[in-house]
């Protein structure tokens, strides 16, 4: 294996002049024996330059020796060091020091060890050894990681490595990349025969994504013009599918931004528009169920590091109950003495956003607090070609949860009916024996819990400061108002068509003016239908 | 990295709520002492970056007086809470010189808010230290920008991606939020990489409003933009609340600083304190001053804050080392000038010089801006930076910039020529 490799690693060099003087001695070296790749590397390292230090991984990678694989893993973790004596160690998994000339274990850590400093360039080489010496691991997960690692980096080092592994991978999934891999190589480096390239952009057409994309891009100057026309096509044929996805993607992220404006809507619409309250405060039920969600990671952190994964699952019912409590108590002791008196429930309720906003400030510091994701909210998957992120997916379905649960609590329930029946009409249900107070407390917990509850979505993916709720005050309102006061289906519709009309519009007008040309829509369309998408009606409407 | 309120509605209430609150003199006595005023944020938008800069502060004067106090008189601090709200600064500015007769006044962090104090400091010939990093394109003989301009910031970063060690990046996308700093910023920047031969559709320029946070669309277009084939990096003026949506959305879709790096130039170490910055490691940040500086000055620093703020978590940034160094600068300036009158100060304090916390000495301009080093670093997994790259020398700052028509003819010096932007084309001043 060595024998055949490094002649022919030495020629492709060669050709592509690159570290040109630099291997040929290394190639005599390595015959002679004597300094090996290792100490050239040792040396390369405590130099402190990232040019030296890419050189060093580069010279690592190629040597062939065992613990090449860890010592390029210990610099990525930046457990390679460089001893006052210039001794060139690291720190293995377990915890040992190891010479990265030898090999061998060292007795005892070397005094003045600094450790060598890695920047993304230095990383982008990791990258590339690192898939290289990995392209035939045992574990199906890390081949098919390497393979990736490899296409990305394109670097022609990595060919022989790659042609050996094709020859030995069972896994057809893995297979495929690797030959898409090798077409990358083949594609972007010089001096290749027209032939090869023209079957290399074939299997990249195959492959036919973003990532794909760039090598066809990069189609050196020296290869024939049918080559780059076939490459031109390529690119386009895989453009226009793009495009065609960019749609289903724009949907997607429409209904994603839908959802996160539906969390934040429904206790609105509860408290907006089932009781009518103006509540100005409701973002920060919002930011108290995102602060009740940052406790009780931070319980669980300290206490109970194994349930970490379960932390939002127990800061559900948690972020309900502290928000739904403060929501009874506002009910209680302030918006109950100003009912039918909107403006002043305006000001109060404005009054007790801003003590809360303060008092957050005050208790938790007004710097952001971390929320953490649990694994499996972390990472994406791809239909087609979008990616779409688990996030974003659980937030999707959280929200689709919640919605339902309030329309069946609103529904089915004992005190659903009696919601309805007080706001439909007080007084009536008063005289049915309904206690009207209770009612108006508990509707108004409800909406405020349920604020709480898109805090613990909305922790995942805003700050977690003391302004969350101010960035979702205006946007609830303005679902709830376009959805029509009173109808929850209306919310989840408003919501949903706001936030896709919101991503269809952004790829052409930019943020801004997309929020703009929004708000101003919506303007209009109150101007036509004052009663919003779905207005109530019969008599709970002349109240 | 001045970043505004959300909805103006919201700032009105604001003030109201804090114009009832009266300014808070630290010291109860009054007697013969030398007061300073503190104008920083410490409720409202804002609060989450000012604050520590009043704390800052607070301790920088302790320090002072425990050492003597200046001229034999104790410091005095007057704070004054503007509650991210820009009118209010202006008001308070007013009630610091007027009725408290502060020497010297250190705050403001937006660029806005900035614009709105300038008049009341020049109508009562006052000084303001102005600790942030800001759009350049100004200086006013009352103000002194502790804070780094363009040239110190901006230019450099782009300058080390283009670089071999930053990954001779080709292709750029010029992110902000929509207002005047990124604005400026990403003009000088355009125009930098236009002279730099960057093609004009290698250069993308994306704005968004205050606390975005839906960033699905934009991290798309960045990664689309990104595979054209040509090594591509973000630069990003996003003011600091709708940084953590942005990052969090680059590590769910997966672009790695490997693959499209981000260099920012509001995210420092405060801001990563709410983000797991496991997902961002090799993103950028360039400032002139990082906690991780590896320098004896700045070992003293950090304990002496993490004593002060008896927190071992306490973290150090950029603008807590600007109003260090202007501090320090103006007490300088007092005791070469033997009195803390504005107009001696103003003359005795360019030139002065007093040692940063990175190892260097940073001295006053002429155009009241300052030398600083400047830092690139990269983000690790422990929200901290590491330093990858840095001037040799110390940069001056340059109030205008060289990049811009009807900017590069212009001047600043407030010793020889007495004014803020003397044009050397006509030779004349305004």
């Amino acid at each position: 294996m060595r024998i055949i490799r490094l002649p022919l690693t030495a020629l492709r060099r060669l050709a592509s002049c690159l570290f040109l003087g630099l291997f040929l001695l290394n190639g005599v070296q390595m015959q002679g024996a004597q300094a090996g790749p290792l100490e050239d590397a040792a040396a390369l390292f405590a130099k402190d330059s990232f040019t030296d230090t890419a050189r060093a991984i580069e010279l690592l990678a190629d040597s062939g020796a065992a613990h090449a694989g860890p010592a390029i893993e210990a610099l990525n973790d930046r457990r390679l060091f460089v001893a006052a004596d210039q001794t060139v160690y690291f720190r293995d998994a377990t915890g040992a020091f190891i010479a990265l000339i030898s090999g061998a274990k060292l007795p005892a850590e070397p005094t003045g060890g600094t450790g060598v400093r890695v920047n993304n360039r230095i990383r982008s080489s990791i990258n590339t050894a690192l898939g290289t010496l990995t392209l035939q691991a045992p574990d199906p997960a890390k081949r098919r990681a390497a393979a990736e690692a490899v296409f990305k980096s394109r670097s022609p080092d990595s060919e022989t490595a790659l042609q050996a592994a094709i020859r030995n991978e069972k896994i057809a999934a893995i297979r495929d990349i690797q030959q898409t891999a090798l077409a990358a190589i083949i594609a972007t480096s010089p001096n290749r025969s027209d032939i090869d390239r023209l079957a290399a952009i074939e299997v990249l057409k195959e492959r036919g994504d973003r990532e794909a994309l760039t090598p066809l891009n990069q189609i050196p100057d020296s290869a024939g013009a049918n080559v780059k026309d076939a490459a031109k096509a390529a690119a386009q044929t895989i453009t226009n599918r793009l495009a065609t996805w960019s749609a289903v993607q724009n949907a997607w992220y429409g209904v994603s931004l839908g959802s996160v404006l539906l969390l934040a809507a429904i206790g609105l619409a509860i408290t907006f528009g089932v009781m009518g309250i103006i509540n100005m405060a409701h973002g920060e039920m919002v930011m108290i169920g995102a602060y009740a969600t940052f406790i009780i990671q931070e319980i669980i952190r300290q206490n109970a590091p194994g349930l970490f994964e379960y932390s939002l699952a127990i800061a559900i019912p948690a972020a309900f109950l502290i928000a739904g409590t403060i929501g009874i108590a506002m009910e209680r002791l302030v918006i109950r003495h100003l009912y039918g008196r909107p403006l002043e429930t305006l000001l109060a309720t404005w009054g007790i956003s801003l003590i809360l906003m303060q008092a957050t400030r005050t208790l938790f510091g007004p710097t952001n607090r971390e929320v953490g994701a649990p694994a499996f909210m972390s990472g994406s998957f791809r239909i087609g070609l979008i990616d779409i992120t688990y996030g974003r997916v659980w937030i999707v379905g959280f929200a689709l949860v919640v919605f339902f649960a309030v329309l069946a609590l609103l529904r089915f329930t004992p005190l659903g009916l009696q919601m309805r029946a007080v706001t439909q009409n007080r007084r009536m249900a008063a005289s049915m024996g309904i206690r009207t107070a209770r009612v108006d407390a508990l509707t108004f917990g409800l909406g405020s819990g349920i604020a709480g509850l898109a805090g613990v979505a909305l922790s995942q993916i805003d700050n977690v400061s003391p302004n969350l709720g101010q960035s979702y005050i205006i946007d609830s309102f303005m679902v709830v108002v376009f959805g029509g006061v009173g109808n929850l289906w209306g919310t989840l519709v408003a919501a949903l068509s706001l936030g896709i009309a919101n991503k269809f519009l952004e790829p052409f007008a930019g943020a801004v003016l997309g929020k703009i040309a929004l708000l101003v829509f919506i303007i209009l369309f109150i101007q036509k239908r004052p009663r919003g998408l779905f207005a109530l009606k019969g008599r709970a409407v002349e109240q | 990295m001045t970043m505004t309120r959300r909805s103006l509605l919201a700032s009105s209430a604001m003030a109201a709520a804090a114009a009832t609150l009266p300014a808070i003199p630290a010291f109860a006595q009054s007697g013969d002492t030398i007061k300073v005023g503190i104008l920083h944020s410490l409720s409202g938008t804002m609060a989450i970056s000012e604050t520590t800069l009043k704390d800052v502060m607070l301790m920088l004067i302790d320090e002072q007086n425990k050492k003597g106090g200046l001229l034999g008189k104790k410091l005095e601090a007057v704070v004054v809470d503007p509650a991210s709200n820009w009118p209010l600064f202006a008001e308070k500015a007013r009630e610091l010189i007027t009725q408290h007769k502060v020497a010297a006044t250190f705050g403001c962090w937006t660029s806005v808010s900035r614009k709105s104090v300038l008049p009341v400091f020049k109508e009562l010939n006052n000084i303001l230290f102005y600790p942030v990093q800001y759009e350049g394109e100004e200086s006013e003989r009352n103000v002194f920008y502790t804070g780094a301009a363009p040239n110190q910031q901006a230019i450099p970063a782009v300058d080390y991606l283009m670089s071999k060690d930053g990954g001779e990046v080709k292709r750029w996308v010029l992110a902000g939020t929509d207002y005047v700093y990124p604005r400026t910023t990403n003009k000088i920047l355009e125009a930098y990489l236009l002279a730099k031969g960057v093609a004009k559709e290698d250069i993308m320029i994306n704005y968004t409003p205050f606390g975005h946070s839906d960033w699905q669309t934009i991290v798309a277009d960045i990664k689309k933009f990104g595979s054209a084939g040509k090594k591509t990096a973000v630069v990003s003026t996003i003011n600091g609340d709708a940084n953590v949506p942005f990052y969090k959305e680059l590590g769910n879709a997966g672009i790695k600083a490997t693959d499209i790096p981000v260099v920012a130039f509001s995210v420092g170490e405060e801001e990563l304190a709410g983000i797991d910055t496991r997902p961002l490691v090799g993103h950028l940040a360039a400032w002139n001053y990082f906690q991780s500086v590896k320098d004896v000055a700045n070992y003293e620093f950090i304990k002496k804050w993490k004593d002060y703020k008896k927190s071992s978590k306490a973290v150090t940034n950029d603008p807590m080392e600007a109003h260090v160094i202007g501090f320090n600068m103006w007490i300088k300036a007092v005791e070469k000038a033997k009195t803390t009158a504005p107009d001696a100060v103003i003359d005795a304090i360019v030139g002065v010089e007093v040692p940063n916390l990175t190892g260097g000495i940073s001295k006053m301009l002429p155009n009241h801006h300052i030398t600083k080093p400047v830092l690139i670093g990269e983000i690790r997994a422990d929200g901290q930076f590491d330093v990858v790259w840095q001037t040799k020398d110390l940069v001056p700052g340059d109030a205008w910039t060289d990049h811009l028509e009807g900017s590069k003819d212009l001047e600043a010096d407030w010793v020889n020529l007495k004014c803020g932007n003397y044009n050397t084309k006509l030779k004349k001043c305004g």
